[in-house]
């Protein structure tokens, strides 16, 4: 069987990107741009060019990807987890919610 | 370095030499697309604005037909009038006229209906089209580039392959001495501290935090999450959860070198040289209009889940990050970048191939989009409401 793949962008990162289809509680192999590898279980299924927990994330934790802040959790989300918008919430442009400052503010 | 282009009486360089027929007013659009129809080597822009619009809007518009109707791969242009429209339709042609290039007029309502203004203007149209048509291309020096940059139908492949090519592209074009122009101010938000950062000036990086603080108050007033609209419905399923996540991946293809300054959504670049913003929205019709009204020769576009369109007077060439897609899609995407993803080409590979591959659509060879005619969809964005 073909390897999972997920990329790490920056250290920072509690999220990985995954370039292939992954079934329900089979392994990732989570590579940086350094080159290590870290294999992690994925709890879900999980699409192609979809993000995976690579650390345990509380609920309105901000959640990081390029080393940047791409939202914040709704739910408690475990390292292996499936991450996209059913438990990640953007933070901007949001008339819904109180003013939310620029990252680095 | 060089690419064969189409030398203009204002000296700038074009990488096509068509005529443009230009409507000043949506109501003209049908006799602009008849005439076009039956003259060779026209194209239209075919936008819905021009009448009963706010002065500021009114004044984009004929600004934006200015841009489109000057740059350099517009050879001749024919103004097709309706004679009470809103726009200033005697200024564009004057406007365009001082670029020293063939002008010429027909006013619907004047000559006397659309099938007289129809005669005329195939008349018009056939006599600038062979006048330019025996203008030879030339050696032009990259210098005199303008490109333009954009992403597309993304997806999580597009800030890690396609638009890393276009940043690697975009910074070879400006230490070459070119310019490069990007956008989609809306695509900023959650990235524009790091564009700040990049400005030449801190009075450049407050401006860039200006243009998003409006743009996002315009998507905060009508009181919802701004998700479906941006990211779309499509980047969502393609692994983007929310606008930051798109907008620091989008902003990948700007690459490294500094901010210059900010353009309007309707200026020209005159001498402007090395890494400029367009203030511009994210969809394709209107920033594809605004970009081509920058007098940028070419785009580059990258595209994850398959965006095909292009625009009339400039030649787009796609670049898709997503292998998946351009399996599917390579007959409406131009490069490769999922190659990358594979692990199967680096980042500088697949630039190298983009920056040889657009010295030869500049020099002629049609990308695929422009060879399918898939440019038809434009418009120029207003700012207020139609009235």
């Amino acid at each position: 069987m073909e390897k999972n793949l997920a990329l790490k962008v920056s250290d920072k990162d509690n999220v990985a990107t995954i370039f292939s289809v992954v079934t329900a509680n089979s392994e990732v192999e989570v590579r940086d741009k350094k080159g290590h590898k870290e294999i992690i279980t994925a709890f879900d299924a999980i699409p192609y060019g979809h993000k995976i927990a690579v650390a345990d994330i509380a609920v309105g934790e901000e959640i990081f990807k390029y080393g940047e802040e791409i939202g914040a959790a709704t739910k408690p989300i475990k390292k292996g987890d499936y991450v996209h918008v059913h438990n990640l919430d953007s933070m901007r442009g949001r008339g819904d919610l109180p003013i939310k400052k620029r990252a680095g503010e | 370095m060089e690419f064969m282009g189409y030398k203009r009486p204002n000296g700038k360089f074009g990488a096509r030499n068509l005529v443009a027929i230009i409507p000043s007013v949506v109501c003209a659009n049908d006799v602009g697309q008849a005439i076009m129809a039956h003259t060779k080597n026209t194209v239209g822009f075919y936008h819905h604005q021009g009448c009963c619009q706010l002065p500021p809007d009114l004044d984009r518009v004929t600004e934006t037909l200015i841009g489109l109707g000057s740059s350099p791969n517009v050879g001749a242009a024919l103004v097709v009038s309706l004679g009470c429209e809103g726009t200033d339709h005697e200024r564009l042609v004057a406007e365009i006229r001082k670029t020293g290039k063939p002008v010429d007029i027909i006013r619907i309502q004047e000559l006397g209906g659309t099938s007289r203004a129809i005669q005329a203007g195939m008349d018009a149209a056939q006599r600038m089209s062979m006048e330019i048509s025996g203008l030879q291309r030339e050696p032009v020096d990259i210098r005199n580039l303008v490109m333009a940059i954009k992403c597309g139908a993304s997806d999580s492949t597009s800030g890690m392959a396609s638009n890393c090519v276009i940043g690697y592209v975009a910074d070879k074009v400006v230490d070459l001495g070119g310019t490069v122009v990007f956008g989609e101010t809306t695509e900023f938000i959650g990235a524009e501290h790091i564009l700040a950062r990049r400005g030449r000036t801190p009075e450049v990086g407050k401006k860039i935090l200006d243009i998003v603080d409006k743009m996002e108050e315009r998507a905060r007033s009508l009181g919802c999450d701004m998700r479906k609209g941006q990211p779309t419905p499509g980047n969502i399923a393609g692994g983007l959860s929310s606008i930051e996540e798109k907008s620091l991946g989008a902003i990948v293809k700007s690459g490294t070198r500094p901010i210059e300054g900010v353009l309007e959504y309707s200026q020209m670049v005159t001498d402007q040289k090395g890494l400029w913003i367009k203030d511009s929205p994210g969809r394709e019709p209107e920033i594809l209009t605004g970009m081509a009204a920058t007098g940028a020769q070419c785009m580059l576009f990258s595209t994850g889940r398959g965006a095909p369109q292009g625009f009339p007077t400039m030649p787009v060439i796609k670049i898709c990050g997503n292998p998946n897609t351009y399996e599917r899609m390579q007959f409406d995407m131009d490069l490769n970048a999922g190659l990358i993803i594979k692990g199967e080409k680096t980042i500088e590979q697949v630039g190298e191939e983009a920056f040889a591959y657009m010295l030869r659509v500049l020099s002629g060879e049609t990308t695929k989009n422009e060879t399918l005619g898939y440019f038809g969809s434009m418009d120029i964005l207003p700012i207020g409401p139609v009235i």
